[in-house]
């Protein structure tokens, strides 16, 4: 799915350089469940940033199933997220004053897709990740587990191969923090990719293989066996 | 889910984070909308007056005043018919027409009327031949009019209302106002009685808006007989062949006749002018103040919104929306407050003109479709213009900014 050559990338600040992510190589196969701990600061989200394609190196290459992705102009790099890469957001990021539902439309909607087939996705997503009685709610009218399901739902609409998770575990409960855990499970063996960046030592535990960060850099790749075998 | 219900469901949320720049933009519509309606009405007022007196020099008695000759209420000042004949024999340069009014209130149908005595042109001409003058044909010097000269009078009785002289006119006849005819039930051919003597009613003028629907015309000497106020008039209507001919005439009239007082109709209405032209260039200066204080306020709002919805927007371009979409939905923010300010400004600025038209100017203002088009679509281009700069802006944000903690 992903291979990084020689990628550097550099913050510059008054004068000051931060060496945010350097790696020679990493290569991340499909399927994989992959993990990504370190302390604050050591890289994780600018690894996961260039990942998606949000964010450029200053030097190597991001092959993402086979295209360099940012040799890809702009756009075509905003559709292979669209349609391939599903985000969660350890705050959820759900647009406050739309509703459940609403909230699960708007990729479908960056897709273009019609108005019935929005309104019937949605709802489907929603009822699949237990809120079928929710989809009028607001995200404030949500419990933080409830956001996080909305958000995976929204996450999952137009079906991405690939799922960048930051922190998704973070800010929530034990019991929402599991219900979410389960359902990354399912779309491992449902045949998908996880990134997931976790400061969560049990959320850790489920991925297939861990990568360690420290000041942007990977500390030997360290491979589990999967424990929840499929 | 479209970027439309997008838009609207963030406005709706929180409208007052758009309401200082959608007041700013309705404020200026507003001012914008009521200058420019009480402006053109006004103008149209001035047009139509200087067109319905039709005389470009009017020669009074020294006491009377401007209004005097508006609301028609000279009976008290006159003139001597002779100056008529002075003006006429000195054939002044540019002189087209002369009229001689004398005016006296009546009453027809028991309503009271302003009869007023005029002398047909037929006249003029037989006086011409009989004193061997050739009939206004001093043209002035460098006259662009081509009209400018000898006339034929040849003109329906009608034609009184726009041309404000009549070519025949017997004695014993009259010409009535619209306004005579309607509450008098008068029709042509039937006679009007006035002051004990019966006239036949030549014609029925058009209406015209002005005072002249409550006048009946009659010959200036029957008049003259009838109140035995002598050989009188009240005033001497002036029609030169253009402006230019007007302005030199004044100063030789002033001279010929120095008991009278001759004034030019665009000094009549030259406060009025003068009110318009500066109201022509303060809706410039609204216009102005508009494109720069609602522009900056828009622009302000927008890049404001931009910056709070950072982390919105970096979500909404991880899902994989496009810089250009971002950028129209900025502009979309900017056009609800745009189109909300500027259709409410034009319904207030109405109102206002309405209200004031009346009360300052005095003019009856209607809506003005096209100007009203014009503005909105100035707002509009002006709130565009400005959120073009925050709503890129918001198109080049960093994705990452999805990945910030709140
Ligand atoms: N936009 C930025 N500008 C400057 N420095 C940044 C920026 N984003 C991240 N950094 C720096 O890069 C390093 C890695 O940051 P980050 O990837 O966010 O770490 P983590 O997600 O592991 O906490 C940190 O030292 C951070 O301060
Ligand atoms: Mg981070």
């Amino acid at each position: 799915m992903f291979q990084l050559q020689d990628i550097t990338k550099v913050y510059r600040k008054r004068q000051q350089e931060v060496v945010a992510f350097k790696a020679t190589s990493l290569d991340i196969g499909f399927g994989e469940y992959v993990a990504i701990v370190g302390p604050s600061g050591s890289g994780k989200t600018t690894l996961l940033s260039m990942l998606g394609g949000m964010l450029s190196p200053d030097s190597g290459n991001v092959w993402f199933e086979g295209e360099s992705l940012y040799d890809l102009p702009i756009n075509e790099r905003t559709q292979r997220r669209r349609e391939r890469i599903g985000f969660v957001f350890q705050t959820f990021n759900l647009v406050p004053y739309l509703t459940a539902l609403e909230n699960v439309q708007v990729p479908l909607f960056l897709r273009g897709a019609n108005k019935a087939e929005q309104r019937d996705r949605a709802a489907a997503l929603l009822e699949q990740v237990g809120l079928g009685n929710r989809i009028e709610h607001k995200p404030s009218e949500l419990s933080t587990g409830q956001q996080q399901r909305v958000a995976l739902a929204r996450m999952l609409a137009n079906n991405p191969r690939l799922i960048l998770a930051d922190e998704p575990t973070g800010n929530l409960d034990p019991d929402s923090r599991e219900a979410v855990l389960s359902m990354f499970d399912n779309f491992v063996r449902e045949g998908r990719t996880i990134v997931m960046v976790t400061h969560d030592p049990v959320a850790a535990a489920r991925a297939s293989r861990r990568l360690r960060l420290n000041d942007g850099m990977l500390i030997t790749p360290e491979t589990i066996p999967n424990t929840k075998a499929a | 889910m479209n970027l439309k219900t997008l838009v609207w469901r963030e406005l709706a949320e929180r409208p007052s984070a758009m309401f200082t720049s959608t007041l700013t933009i309705l404020l200026g519509v507003t001012a914008l909308v009521a200058i420019r309606h009480v402006t053109v009405f006004s103008e149209r007022e001035v047009g139509q007056q200087l067109q319905s007196l039709g005389a470009n020099v009017l020669v009074l008695p020294k006491d009377a005043t401007l209004q005097d000759y508006y609301s028609a209420d000279l009976t008290a000042r006159t003139l001597p018919e002779s100056h008529v004949s002075s003006i006429l024999l000195e054939n002044l340069a540019g002189v087209e027409r002369i009229s001689p009014k004398l005016c006296v209130s009546a009453k027809v149908a028991n309503r009271d009327v302003t009869l007023t005595g005029i002398l047909p042109q037929s006249e003029f001409q037989a006086k011409a031949a009989w004193q061997s003058v050739s009939l206004f044909s001093n043209k002035h010097d460098g006259c662009k009019k081509a009209a400018c000269g000898p006339k034929t009078y040849d003109a329906a009785p009608e034609t009184l209302a726009s041309q404000r002289t009549i070519d025949q006119l017997k004695g014993n006849e009259a010409v009535i106002g619209a306004d005579v005819a309607e509450f008098s039930a008068l029709r042509i051919g039937q006679t009007v009685e006035l002051f004990g003597e019966k006239l036949k009613v030549l014609a029925v003028l058009p209406r015209t808006g002005t005072v002249d629907d409550s006048r009946v015309f009659a010959h200036l000497h029957t008049v003259q007989r009838l109140t035995n106020a002598g050989e009188v008039v009240n005033a001497i209507e002036v029609m030169s062949c253009c402006e230019d001919a007007a302005g030199g005439l004044v100063p030789r009239l002033a001279e010929l006749l120095p008991d009278a007082k001759v004034v030019t109709i665009s000094q009549v209405v030259s406060t009025q002018v003068g009110i318009n032209r500066l109201m022509s260039q303060m809706s410039l200066f609204v216009l102005g103040i508009l494109a720069i204080v609602g522009g900056a306020s828009v622009a302000s709002t927008i890049s404001s919104n931009v910056r709070e919805r950072r982390r919105e927007v970096g979500t909404l371009m991880a899902l994989g929306a496009t810089p250009s979409l971002v950028t129209r939905m900025f502009l979309l923010k900017a056009w609800a407050l745009g189109i909300v300010g500027a259709v409410g400004g034009s319904v207030f600025g109405l109102i206002v003109a309405v209200v004031l038209g009346s009360q300052w100017a005095g003019v009856t203002v209607k809506p003005l479709p096209d100007l009203i088009a014009l503005s909105i679509g100035a707002a509009l281009v002006i709130t565009t213009l400005a959120a073009l700069w925050p709503a890129r802006s918001a198109a080049k944000l960093d994705p990452c900014y999805c990945f910030q903690e709140v």
